[in-house]
Order: C-alpha cells, then structure tokens, then sequence
C-alpha cells in the first residue's frame, strides 16, 4: 500500500496549482514602477577588434536614457570563473578577463558589444540600430584542433596559446599505462564527438536591476538555480558591493539545467545600470539571444582505447579529450571537463588503470559551461561506446560483458579519486533486463523486419557523482567555494513551519518533497510546513541547485536543523510533563513520556516556546528556531542501467525511440512520483542529445542552429512512454536521509543506450556500421549505411 | 497607436496599442495576464498558446489588432468557476504533467483545444497535436499521460507511477 504522507510518499505538487492557473510569478512577470528596459547590442561577427563606437545618434533617438560601452565598465571587474584547474606540469591554467561588455576586442557572436537603455523597449531596439561600429576582422578560430595547432590566430592576444589547460588524471605514469596496453589480448579504440547542446529552459533569461537612494541598497531579480552564488560573485568579484546591501531574488523559474547557474553579464549590468540610470533596468532575453549567450554545454572530442585480456577482463582504460571552453570561462567551465569528467571514468567497472588526459580549448564561441550532468555524461558516453564496440568485436554479449567487469564489492576506491560508498550494479541490471522485457526482443526484432525496418537493442550503465563535496577536499582539487548548504527551520507559536533552504526549485518540486522529510520527522501533516527559497533577502544562505544535489545537500541541512528543533522541543516537554529529556519521545506529533500516559502535543510545545510563562529560562532561550550548514563527507553515487530499442528505417535512415528502461538505484526516495518525472525529463534531453540537437558553427563562427527552426528540440512525437524502475536501493550511507539524487541520470544514462541501440540495428540489416557520431539525424544514418 | 477590444475570458478588455504589438504582448503588459508565456521568437514553442473565437492560436504570431472583437481565452479563465482546477487543470496536477510550469499555460490550452475536437484522442494523436508545444522537463511521459486521462481514458497500465 502505497504511504499518502510523509518520506516515500507521492503528494500532489502544491506548486501546481499556481503553474496551472496562469498565477505562478517568473521573472519577466515582475515589472518594477518607473523601469527603463535595455536592449543588447550583440556582436555579430566572431572576432574583431572595436576600432570605434559611435553612439552619438542613438543617444538622441527618442526614449533613450543611457547608453553604456565596455569603457563604461572598465573600472568594474571581469566576470570570475569559479574553479581553478592546475594542469599536469602543476601551472595554472590559463584565465582571460571576462568583461561584462566587450572593450577592444569581440570573441564571439552573441557577446555585447553596447547596451541601450530607454523607456520602453521598442525605443531601446530601434535606438540600437543608430549605434555606429568600426569593426577590425580578425581570423576566427572555431575549430579545436585547429585552435591548438602552431601558428593558430589566438583568442586572447595576451595568453600564450588557446590552451586553457592540458590535465592528467587517474595514473599519470605513460609508460605504465602503456605497458599494460602493450600486454593486452584486445583493444578497443574509438574516436567520438559528444555534441555541444544548447540548454534551452523554455523559459528565456531574464535580469531586472533595482536600486534605494533611500537605503542604498539593490535588488537584483533574476532567472537563477542559485541566487547566493550570484550575490556572491556578482559582490565581491564583478561590481565591489557589499553582499548587504544587496538582495538576489529568483522567483519562480521556468527551468534551468545548469543553464542559469552562471553568473552571466546581463546581472551585473543590470544591477549596475539601476543605480547609474537612476530607476529600475529591466532585460528580457529573446530566444535568439539565448542561443548566442546562454553558456553552452558539451563539446568534447575523445579518443577512448580500452584494453582486454583474454578472459575478457577491463585492464587499462585511456582517454584523450579535447573539451571547448569558448571564447571565455563561464563560472564552472573548466570543472566540468576535468574533476566532473575525470573522476568518472572508471564507471561502474574495475578497470585496474585509468588515465584520463583533458586539453580545453579557447573558440571564438559562447562559453560552453555545465549542462545537465556536467561531465558525467561526456564520461559515461564514451565509456559505453567504447565496451559495446569491444563487445562487437570479440563476439561477447554486450550485457554480459559488462557485468562480468562490475564493481561488486563496496565500498570501493576507483583508480580516478573516489570511492564508491555502496551501490548494487547486478541487481540493476537484473531489473533493467526485466523492465525492458529483453526475452520479448526477438520477436518484436522480427515483426519490425516483417515492415522492412531495422530493430535494435541497446544498453549502456552509468554511474554519477553528485552532491559534489567536501568543501576542503574540492577546495584543493581548486574549486573557489564551498559546496555545503544551509537551511533554517522556523518554527511559529502556533506550531506551522517556514524552512529556508539555500536550494533553488526550477520544476524540482522542493515546496511539495521538502515538506514531506519535515513533517515526517515530527510526525504533522506537510500542509503545516512552507518551503522558501530563491530569496537571499528571506533565506540565510545556500549555494543553490545543480549536480542533483538538493535534497542530498540541502535536504540533510534541513534534517540537521529539525534534530535541533525537536531536540529542543523535547526539553520544552520534559520541563512541561516535568520529566527527563532522555525520557521525551515523539511520535505523530505527540510527545510522551517513556513508559507514561502522559504526552503533550506539538502544537502545545510551540506555543510555550514563544509564550514562555512555565520555562526553564534560565536553562533555554524561548522560541524554537534553527540553523544547520551540512557539508557532505562524499559524493553520492546513484547508478543504473538503460536499454533502448530503435527502429531504423533502412530506406531513408529515420530513427525512432520505441522503448526505452531505465532501473535506477537512488538510494532512499522522498517523492516517487517526483522521481519518475525528473528521469523522464532526463531521457527527454538524453534522447534529444542523441538523435537530434547540435549546435553548429561555421568556420566564421556563426552559429548556425541558433533558433528553434533550426535547432531540433525533442517533441512529443520524438519519444515513446519510458518504463521507469527505482526498486533497487542501496542507500547512501553518510547522509542522514540515505539519499543519492536523482536530477541528472536519464541525461547522463540515455545517450549512449541509443545509439548502440542504432548500432546493433544496422548490423543486425548486415551494414558493418561501428560507429556514428550524434545527433543520428537521418542523414548522418544513412550516410552511415551507404558509406 | 490604435485602440484595440476584445473580451478576454468573459470580460470586455481594451488598450491603445502599436502596430507592431503582439497579442501576447498585449495580454501579459496591458492586461496583467502573464499566464500566457513567451518562450520564443519564432512560434515553435508555444508557451503563450491561447483561444481566439474557439480556435487555438499562437499569441506570439498575432498581432492584438487582429484579435479586435474576437473572444479571447487566457489560462488564467480555464479553472471551474468555484475557482478549483478544470478537468485538464486536474489531470496535469495528478499525473505530475509539469515541472518548471512554464510550457504548462500552453500545453493546457493545446490540449483543451485539441479534446474540444477529438474527445478521446489516442496516444499517437496526442503526439502529433503536441508538435508546436516545448517542454524540456518531463520528456513529455506525464503530460501526454495527463491529456489521456483528461479525456476519460484508462492510464493506470501506462508505465511508471
């Protein structure tokens, strides 16, 4: 019987009813008396330096109230970046000034070039076409390969080279590494692109700046998972303001997925501007300036070599990985392709040697920056690729080739730094071969033959790490903050709760699942407890949501500061039924007396606590609020295996989803329903990765998929129903909720399912395809077939 | 400027308005319905799908002087009149067929345009119809779950919760 409240139970969405009413308040939604509105003049062209700009006749267009170049922000400093890789030589990497607006030189298209603010709008667009550049071209550099290579036209005059960094990871020892590729039975090697992707929440950007002669304060309204981080590096990094003289509201958010993690220009301006204009600046992005300044994600490309031995076993595993950086670092850019990428490429199988080698690389391009599993994807899929290609090629079953090589005793110390606390990789498997009902594959295989199309199966595992932490240990690896989080339990006399929490809900579900642990604990109905969040000006502190980490995080930060409050509440009940704290139980809201009739409710505990009249206040303070800043002792680790099955249609190479299974152990689960929804969102965007979305540049560039005509976002009809399966749990076993996260998986599992599933499907039709690069776009399938 | 009316879920609306300015624009800066989202400039999303005379209609791609006259419906009109969730509303709600929200306004007003139509669409009709509405967060599993239940159709051996 399924529970109705409390841990494991599946409530109704609270936040629903305002999303489905046309009353939820997103940010563009907020209009702020008297605001001017800005317009981004946006470069159009990749490289060039800025020989003039002319912004007399804008100036006098009607409406205009300012007009701001990169010299207006010469004395402000460049947006930071928040991680500081040290490459295999032990030099830092290589980290250009980030401008808010571009001063003397353009790096990519998208990048402002000028802001106009007006009264409204309209006049700030149309004033912008007055403005005057006298623009110097310079050479593009787009390709990687080719940014690396002698001789390459570089993107910052004042580096050495487009390298960001050239990082070593796992066993640094080449010659060792070698050897055991020497005295291997088989190697496997492939070469792949993981393709760069554009987030794309749908709902675009948005900064409003507001700024109080009165107080001199500012408020910041914006679209982001972390309004403290941005308060923070938008304080003390970018503007020189005093944290308390500034407030960062993220109201309602219409998704993220890493995308509005990042501290962009647009915040900064807009705060900037406020306070320079005199009134409130509003910005809106479009969609169009969201593809060209949204930080993008992915953009790798790898070589993966994997050595067997003859009994099939993994022995040595070596990757080489060019990652784009952009044209600048974007707040946790040069992470993702090293600590996030890095530490996961043992998977979930023991390979004794693992050496991961990591070039990144300065483009002409936009930032390219964390997007739904960060890294962990990008690891993930070119592990998968590379076994089930080893798989083909030695004739193993691709299945059981895996799970002859699965990790199977915890905890466990991989050879790239981390140690796996628990996990259960054969159980599940043994679910997924369930769910995916692969004994029915067969027969289904040989109805799709029967209407001439190719039918395949393909599987892939993943493991992620998520709730990155501790803080002192990702300090060392050169991260430049904390990775803690805090949440403050207030509990009011009448015994109703506001918990703050540094976590960001974006379509997460916090205000329905964090009540659930709350209540649970103390034994009320959820309905008592009110989550807040995205308020630096309500909320203590936080560093926001990314990295599935909320409820891993934040959610065990909320449990600490609840063992405050009922460890104090307890006191307050012992001194009422004037017994022994160690003797106070509580149970559905009721606190007893060990082995007693006696009890008092919880509602009575609270009021006393504010109104105390009977209170040991010489042993208590009154009132009944609490803090906890939680810092995990580790990762979590959720892991899982997906299968997908495609149908190929030979004639024309369209490839369609006709299943897909994932069985996913997360640990312990607040709100299943919530689960299910946040891996099938997952899948979503996994699938979309494989089939159909790239971003394109040309070699001047230009982004040439940048509007929803061009770039292929999955529609409902791209995707089937999944079957989704988390019955297997090993719960995490150092935070107090058992908890692992969930938030990233189907993105991170689901690539690599489809397109061995491709794969298989065009060698069962007799086509010797060993590998296609994403997105499997129909024409990519058939060149592939008929290469 | 011109002067534009229209009735906007059941009540007379009016505004000066530009040549240029959109319905959606119209709706969410002259009247406050901000329900209706703006996710796009190239009418692929359709977060800002509303009514007009009964008929689906991106706001986006219609300028507010079109719609004079016309019977305009708006998210913020499609709860029962007691103010709880319509038949949509609540199947959305049961079925966790929204996460962030933000497509949500025009996936409901899609799929009350679309059960207006066809009552009892099936599985591959509701994909289809889907074609000009984004969502990025459910992997539309939910929502396509959500619109079958809407019509009276049994979910329960759909897979997952």
């Amino acid at each position: 019987m399924p529970k109705d409240n409390g841990i494991g139970a599946s409530p109704k969405r609270r936040e629903d009813v305002r999303f489905l009413t046309g009353a939820g308040n997103y940010t563009d939604d907020i209009n702020v008396h008297g605001q001017a509105h800005v317009h981004f003049l946006r470069a159009d062209v990749a490289h060039a330096t800025i020989n003039s700009i002319d912004t007399s006749a804008a100036e006098a267009m009607p409406g205009v109230v300012k007009i701001f170049t990169g010299a207006d922000f010469a004395e402000v400093g460049g947006i930071p970046c928040g991680w500081g890789v040290t490459d295999r030589h032990g030099n830092p990497q290589q980290e250009p000034r980030h401008p808010i607006i571009a001063h003397d030189t353009i790096r990519h298209v998208g990048e402002i070039v000028a802001a106009v603010v007006a009264d409204t709008l309209e006049q700030a667009r149309d004033a912008a076409e007055a403005i005057e550049l006298d623009l110097g071209d310079k050479p593009a550099v787009v390709n990687m390969g080719a940014a690396l290579a002698d001789g390459s036209p570089k993107v910052h005059e004042d580096l050495t080279s487009n390298l960001c960094y050239d990082w070593v990871f796992g066993n640094p020892d080449d010659d060792a590494v070698q050897a055991a590729f020497d005295s291997a039975a088989h190697v496997t090697t492939l070469e792949l692109v993981n393709n760069r992707l554009v987030a794309n929440p749908m709902e675009p950007r948005v900064a409003i700046g507001d700024y109080s002669r009165a107080t001199d304060e500012h408020t910041l309204y914006t679209t982001s998972q972390n309004p403290h981080v941005i308060r923070l590096l938008m304080c003390a990094f970018v503007l020189g303001l005093p944290e308390h003289k500034v407030r960062v509201i993220a109201p309602d958010v219409g998704g993220g997925f890493g995308s509005k993690i990042f501290h962009y220009a647009e915040e900064a301006f807009c705060t900037f501007a406020a306070k320079a204009c005199g009134r409130a600046v509003k910005w809106t992005s479009t969609r169009a300036e969201a593809f060209i300044s949204d930080a993008h994600g992915r953009d790798h490309v790898t070589k993966i070599e994997l050595a067997l031995d003859a009994d099939n076993n993994f022995t040595a595993l070596r990757t080489n990985t060019m990652a784009n950086m952009g044209a600048y670092l974007s707040t946790f850019s040069t992470s993702v392709p090293s600590y996030l990428h890095g530490t996961l490429m043992a998977g979930n199988y023991k390979t004794p040697i693992v050496q991961v080698n990591v070039k990144t690389v300065f483009t002409n391009t936009v930032p390219v920056d964390a997007y739904r599993g960060a890294g962990r994807p990008e690891a993930t899929y070119q592990l998968e690729r590379v076994i089930d290609k080893a798989a083909r090629e030695l004739g193993a079953d691709p299945v059981a080739l895996r799970r002859q090589n699965f990790i199977t005793e915890f905890p466990y110390e991989t050879p790239v730094a981390l140690t796996y606390d628990t996990g259960d990789y054969v159980a599940t498997m043994d679910k997924l071969e369930q769910v995916a009902d692969v004994a029915g594959f067969a027969a289904r295989r040989a109805e799709s033959e029967k209407n001439g199309k190719l039918r395949g199966f393909g599987v892939n595992c993943y493991i992620e790490a998520c709730g990155i932490a501790p803080s002192n240990i990702v300090g060392m690896l050169g991260a430049r903050a904390g990775l803690y989080d805090a949440a403050t339990v207030r509990v009011n006399a009448t015994g109703s709760i506001s918990v703050m929490v540094g976590a960001h809900s974006h379509g997460q579900g916090h205000e329905t699942s964090f009540p659930q642990v709350v209540a649970d604990m103390i034994g009320i109905d959820e309905s008592m407890v009110d989550i807040v969040h995205g308020d630096t000006g309500r909320v203590p502190f936080g560093m926001g949501t990314y990295g599935s980490r909320s409820i891993a995080v934040c959610g065990s930060a909320m449990v600490r500061a609840t063992e405050k409050i009922i460890a104090k509440a307890k006191k307050i009940a012992a001194h009422l039924m004037e017994a022994s704290d160690a003797d106070i139980e509580l149970k559905d809201g009721q606190f007893t007396v060990a082995g007693t009739d006696k009890s008092v409710a919880w509602g009575d505990v609270c009021l006393t606590a504010y109104v105390p009249h009977n209170y040991p206040l010489e042993e208590l303070e009154p009132g009944l609020e609490e803090t906890a800043f939680y810092d995990p002792a580790n990762f979590t680790y959720p892991a899982g295996a997906y299968a997908c099955e495609v149908e190929v249609d030979p004639d024309t190479g369209k490839v369609s989803i006709e299943r897909f299974a994932a069985a996913d152990d997360f640990g312990n689960i607040i709100n299943p329903m919530i689960v299910d929804g946040q891996v099938h969102g997952g899948l979503g965007q996994g699938i979309g990765q494989a089939l159909l979305e790239n971003a394109a540049y040309d070699e001047d560039g230009q982004l040439l998929s940048a509007s929803f005509m061009d770039y292929a976002m999955p529609r409902a009809d791209d995707v089937p129903f999944y079957q989704v399966d988390h019955s297997c749990q090993t719960p995490c076993t150092h935070n107090p909720l058992g908890v692992k996260g969930c938030g990233e998986a189907g993105a991170i599992g689901s690539p690599p399912a489809v397109v061995n599933a491709v794969i298989d499907a065009l060698q069962s039709g007799g086509k010797n395809v060993a590998h296609i690069d994403m997105p499997l776009s129909p024409a990519r399938v058939w060149a592939a077939m008929n290469g | 400027m011109a002067k534009v009316s229209m009735t906007v879920n059941g009540k007379a609306a009016s505004g000066d308005v530009e040549g240029r300015t959109l319905l959606s624009s119209f709706l969410r800066e002259q009247l406050g319905l901000t329900g209706t989202h703006v996710g796009c400039d190239t009418s692929q999303c359709g977060a800002c799908v509303v009514h007009v005379d009964g008929k689906a209609v991106k706001a986006c791609t219609m300028l507010a002087q079109e719609a004079e006259g016309a019977e305009v419906a708006t998210i913020e009109g499609q709860a029962n009149a007691d103010g709880s969730l319509n038949t949509i509303q609540q199947a959305f709600q049961d079925h966790h067929g929204l996460q962030c929200g933000f497509c949500t306004p025009g996936m409901v007003m899609s799929a009350a345009a679309l059960l207006k139509d066809n009552p009892k669409p099936t599985e591959a009709e509701i994909r289809d119809y889907l074609e000009g509405n984004l969502c990025r967060c459910t992997g539309y599993h939910n929502i396509v779950k959500a619109i079958m239940a809407a019509s009276g159709q049994d979910v329960s051996s759909i897979a997952a919760e």
